[in-house]
């Protein structure tokens, strides 16, 4: 079932997971010096999950994220620039300022929007997946949520209706040990997500999530049942965040060095640099000729989102259906 | 070409035109056909109350039984609007949005504004409502201005077979997310109702008996009780202006405070509870901006602030009913300054 990855493929999923990486070491450091308004969820440790699914996803697929959406989005194609400045608040973001991290869609592109609601996505994704499949093109739909969403009703509600209506949709499960600051050893009740596929009558996977080669050939198999109307699939991704669940949280919750531990022994970039450059003929000067272009992408975001206007005072009553 | 129909039977006609004229429209809810996956008869039901019944033997896959899952199935109508389909989709009761309210007012309501305005929602989202059931607590409520409360969503009351029709057609057009609320008591009300297609749009209140002492502002089935009491009223010689806003968001704000202008009296009918309802609402829009017009007090016709109750006796006290319209007419009418 795996596709056969070019060196052209390989390169484009080390820029997408390069560019995730720098997008959010960089929104850290903004925020933390004031720039960036409201509550920020960063993605930095997950890159291989959402680059190795995003990779399958055409233009017309859906996807439905969730708190900690920004890599969904750029793996989904949503323009860096406008992510960027959407974050700062700007007249110049995705949704013109007023939707902000936990908010940005594009439905140009497919992305149906990170949610501020735990849970929020997965049946919005099942409505996506009806229009595909009304449409008979082989489209699908996927949603990502984290193993705080695998308990949420919605979630449940949204698993057992796919499976009802057959519908083209991948539930990808991001489980990365905590949801806010509890541990899903204590939140979970099942050991692995992916067993719950069982009692929705669908396949489940265990992928690790920090093997962009892994996450690539299951969401394969996933894709290929969802096209061909086999109906839903999902995929539980073990992997590690390596920021807090919030920029400013204390994680206290997580054991003294983890993170930097984590960042030095998981990280699926460098996992995926030396598996590429070893096995796949990719030389270093390529991947570092992608760090020059990536780091120069997010320097122009950055000034291009600081340098943005704010909305305009009117604003605040556009695109609503009347004024009061 | 008019001629009489019931209200439930104006919903069907309204669905079925829409639908032959646009294949995009889907419908989807619990048992709007029934029978599925079982070794029964299909279309079993059409509906708990058989309103959409037949619409399946013409539109097949079109119309969706669902598990019974409202945070699901109101999810994915939501979601398939925002990718292309026009979803008609079927709360039973709106005392239900209670499992599903995330889904109608964290997601579909906001989305145009935040998106930026690059996202359209044409989903509507129909639910029944209303005393006069015995169906007690949990099947009898007048949710609407919960609804009514959030941007982004459009509240839809039709108080007769013409409007239902008319207005229902309005709601499967409009790109924005509409919650149309049908009044259970209402739905075997006849009237005349045209054969064709027709809208009736949003936000201009019908006034639908006119006169010159005391204006009735009255919403979905409170306007045929509002009717009953003006006619009445008119034997006491006192004339009456019933004003059915149609829509409570948006609200036709001017006809409301155009005709407490002309009668320098108000009365407000709901079934709503009495705090944060449409009778609250009118109350203060018209004591903001029509104040100098008055000449009494507002006078409001709501239920008491309880659970709506099973027994009939007690259900038919809760209900506002012509003789306490009446009686409230008569308070601001006799009151004088």
């Amino acid at each position: 079932m795996a596709q056969a990855l070019s060196v052209e493929d390989l390169l484009d999923a080390y820029r997408t997971m390069k560019t995730i990486r720098e997008f959010e070491d960089r929104v850290h450091v903004e925020f933390a010096k004031g720039g960036i308004p409201g509550f920020v969820h960063l993605y930095a440790g997950e890159e291989a999950s959402a680059t190795g699914v995003g990779m399958h996803l055409r233009d017309d697929d859906r996807l439905a994220s969730n708190h900690r959406g920004h890599g969904h989005c750029i793996a989904k194609g949503v323009e860096v620039k406008g992510m960027m400045a959407e974050i700062y608040g700007k007249r110049t973001g995705t949704c013109r300022g007023k939707g902000g991290s936990m908010h940005i869609a594009d439905l140009d592109t497919g992305m149906m929007g990170a949610n501020g609601i735990v849970g929020g996505g997965p049946p919005l994704v099942c409505g996506a997946a009806l229009a595909a499949k009304r449409k008979g093109k082989g489209g699908l739909a996927v949603a990502f949520c984290g193993d705080g969403a695998s308990n949420q009703g919605t979630v449940f509600e949204a698993m057992n209706l796919a499976t009802v209506w057959k519908l083209p949709v991948v539930f990808v499960f991001e489980n990365n040990g905590y949801a806010e600051a509890t541990d899903s050893r204590f939140s979970v009740s099942c050991k692995d997500i992916a067993q719950r596929a069982i009692g929705f009558g669908m396949p489940g996977r265990i992928v690790d999530g920090h093997d962009f080669f892994a996450v690539h050939e299951a969401f394969a198999e996933a894709a290929e049942r969802a096209r061909s109307g086999g109906g839903p699939s999902l995929i539980e991704h073990k992997l590690d965040r390596f920021f807090g669940h919030f920029e400013g949280d204390n994680q206290k919750y997580r054991p003294a060095g983890e993170v930097a531990r984590l960042r030095e022994e998981t990280c699926c970039i460098k996992r995926f640099a030396k598996k590429v450059t070893g096995e796949h003929g990719i030389t270093a000067q390529q991947l570092a000729a992608i760090d020059d272009e990536v780091a120069k992408l997010i320097d122009e975001a950055v000034a291009f989102a600081e340098t943005s206007p704010e909305p305009e005072a009117s604003d605040l009553l556009t695109d609503v259906y009347i004024k009061y | 070409m008019a001629r009489k129909i019931t209200y439930q039977q104006a919903i069907n006609e309204a669905i079925d035109q829409e639908m032959a004229r646009d294949e995009n429209i889907v419908l989807m809810g619990e048992d709007v056909v029934g029978g599925s996956g079982s070794d029964g008869e299909m279309d079993a039901w059409g509906g708990v109350l058989g309103v959409t019944k037949g619409l399946y033997g013409k539109y097949g896959d079109r119309i969706m039984d669902t598990p019974i899952s409202e945070s699901g199935f109101v999810g994915a109508a939501v979601g398939a609007a925002a990718s292309g389909l026009r979803p008609i989709c079927e709360l039973m009761f709106i005392d239900f949005m209670g499992v599903c309210f995330d889904q109608i007012f964290n997601q579909a309501a906001k989305f145009r504004y935040m998106f930026g305005g690059k996202a359209e929602t044409p989903v509507v989202i129909r639910t029944m409502y209303g005393a006069g059931f015995r169906a007690a607590a949990q099947h009898s409520q007048c949710l609407y201005p919960l609804f009514t409360h959030i941007p982004g969503l459009k509240v839809v009351l039709p108080s007769s077979p013409y409007d239902v029709k008319g207005l229902l057609i309005q709601a499967i057009r409009d790109n924005d997310p509409v919650i149309f609320c049908e009044h259970k008591v209402l739905y075997t009300m006849e009237g005349d109702v045209p054969e064709e297609s027709y809208t009736i749009p949003f936000g201009e209140a019908n006034i639908v008996r006119e006169g010159d002492d005391v204006t009735i502002v009255a919403f979905g089935r409170m306007v045929q009780q509002a009717l009953k009491a003006a006619t009445a009223l008119a034997k006491e010689g006192i004339s009456c202006e019933v004003i059915d806003p149609r829509t409570t968001s948006p609200l036709d704000e001017d006809s409301i405070l155009e005709s407490v202008e002309n009668t320098g009296r108000l009365v407000v009918v709901d079934e709503a509870s009495p705090r944060c309802g449409m009778a609250a609402d009118i109350s203060a829009l018209v004591a903001r901006k029509g104040f100098s017009s008055l000449k009494a007090p507002i006078e409001v016709v709501t239920p008491p602030h309880t659970p709506v109750p099973f027994a009939g006796k007690l259900e038919d006290l809760y209900v506002p009913n012509p003789d306490k319209i009446a009686a409230a007419v008569r308070a601001t009418a006799g009151y004088n300054a």
